[in-house]
């Protein structure tokens, strides 16, 4: 699939899409096919911290747990309860199923995350 | 085999194509063990701690290997194929240790006791669709074929295959041993998957093969017995004949039901939101460390977190409540009565 140039993406298969100071966080359409039928989804509660590059949550399928990783640092100000109840969400479009939005503290750290492009490539290489 | 197959949508699919429909497994990497000579039934006897002189000529049972403490080699499905002619068949993982072991202590019964399972592809079609499916490749009258017995017969062209109505899903279904070379092994699984077509079969890998097993509560080699968990701790006690004469383990097992259980294998269904793992910890309401998860998953069919444990006999009772530390959180799970799956009955 072509990955929306609108984002920016993590080499742990988050993506980040920026309005103003507020960063909104899922996981990519690859993620989701490599875990499969995804049944539980464990999320920070709004106003929580999170850190770049550290785990704000984990994501599992039947047969194995993942750890999502923050792509930049800030405060959890909304979180999408919905997924509690039907995280198959993620798998029907991982692209457009946010889990947490997040008041940027440091928007330089995007800076470093890949470009839809970069984020092509390197799955890619993966496979 | 894979963990899941992208043909077929993934685990859940599989696994429910098998409670619902049917689904096809290649489980040659499991080993076959055959037992002959005059002295088989001994043999088989002194190994294996269920009763085999039991078996009628046709009949299999669930058994399983131990060592001298009574704790568990391997577990195998017996097979009676003649008077002096056993097959025991056992897991992939342990094939090598387990042939060498009941070579070892076969070897003062006049039989021989070979490795067999080069020979033979296993796969098994399983679901409430698993006899019509392989009723169309076969002549045998599979509905005169019941549940744990086998028959040989013509299976794809293929004359004298055993057919067992045998498996490890809490479902109906059979399991057929063809030969190993690979144009018949792919022809013989290209011809289940056009009779399963129209009953919606899919090919099924390890992950469904878990969940499957794990609804019905059947044991795992090195989750739910393993060689320092004994007979009486498994609560496989009605696999095991203290009455028949002596056995491998029989001493120990003897001494341990007299000491009394020290634990004892529960099914857990989650209370609250989480999902309990393989090796995660448990805990009684007080907050102390009391026993450990098996086997725990997400339970495709009946929609629930399930899992086994070995927890202290107290704590044993249907109803009970105690935590199960998931990633740093203890999360209240319930005991429940098993399997957590039983397969409807048939209705004539």
């Amino acid at each position: 699939m072509a990955y929306s140039k609108d984002y920016k993406y993590t080499k742990e298969h988050e993506w980040i899409q920026v309005q103003g100071n507020v960063g909104t966080v899922g996981i990519t359409d690859h993620a989701q096919e490599s875990l499969g039928d995804i049944v539980f989804v464990e999320l920070p509660k709004p106003g929580a911290q999170v850190a770049a590059g550290s785990s704000f949550g984990s994501v599992e399928s039947v047969k194995a747990v993942s750890e999502l990783y923050a792509p930049a640092s800030g405060k959890v100000t909304a979180v999408n309860e919905e997924l509690n109840q039907t995280p198959e969400a993620i798998n029907k479009n991982a692209q457009s199923a946010w889990m947490i939005k997040i008041e940027l503290s440091n928007p330089k750290e995007l800076d470093g995350l890949l470009t839809a492009e970069q984020y092509e490539a390197f799955i890619a290489e993966e496979k | 085999m894979p963990v899941e197959y992208p043909s077929s949508g993934g685990l859940v699919k599989e696994h429910l194509a098998v409670r619902t429909g049917v689904g096809m497994f290649d489980v040659s990497h499991m080993g076959d063990i055959l037992i002959r000579g005059p002295q088989a039934l001994d043999a088989v006897q002194w190994v294996s701690m269920n009763d085999a002189s039991k078996l009628q000529e046709g009949q299999a049972h669930y058994s399983a290997l131990l060592y001298p403490q009574g704790t568990f080699v391997d577990d195998v499905i017996v097979h009676k194929m003649g008077a002096n002619d056993y097959l025991l068949v056992i897991n992939a993982g342990t094939r090598e240790k387990d042939h060498t072991w009941v070579r070892q202590n076969v070897s003062k019964f006049r039989c021989h006791a070979d490795d067999v399972g080069d020979y033979y592809t296993q796969i098994a079609i399983q679901g409430p669709k698993a006899e019509a499916t392989l009723q169309k490749l076969t002549n045998v009258d599979l509905k005169q074929i019941k549940n744990y017995w086998f028959k040989h017969g013509t299976v794809c062209g293929l004359p004298n295959t055993l057919i067992a109505r045998t498996g490890y899903t809490a479902e109906d279904g059979f399991e057929i041993y063809v030969p190993s070379d690979v144009p018949t092994s792919e022809r013989v699984w290209n011809e289940v998957t056009e009779a399963g077509k129209e009953f919606g079969i899919v090919p099924c890998g390890l992950g469904a093969r878990n969940t499957l097993r794990l609804e019905g509560k059947m044991a795992l080699y090195g989750h739910e017995i393993s060689d320092t968990i004994n007979v009486w701790e498994a609560n496989l006690d009605r696999y095991c004949k203290m009455e028949k004469a002596d056995f491998i383990g029989r001493a120990s097992l003897e001494k341990a039901k007299n000491e009394g259980l020290k634990r004892i294998l529960v099914g857990l269904e989650a209370v609250d939101r989480g999902i309990p793992r393989d090796g995660y910890k448990v805990f009684d309401k007080s907050g102390n460390e009391i026993g450990y998860v098996t086997s725990g998953s997400p339970a495709p069919f009946l929609k629930k977190n399930i899992a086994l444990a070995y927890v202290p006999p107290s704590q044993a009772e249907v109803g009970n409540e105690i935590l199960v530390e998931i990633r740093g959180q203890k999360v209240m799970c319930k005991v429940v009565p098993t399997p957590f799956y039983k397969r409807p009955k048939k209705s004539t």
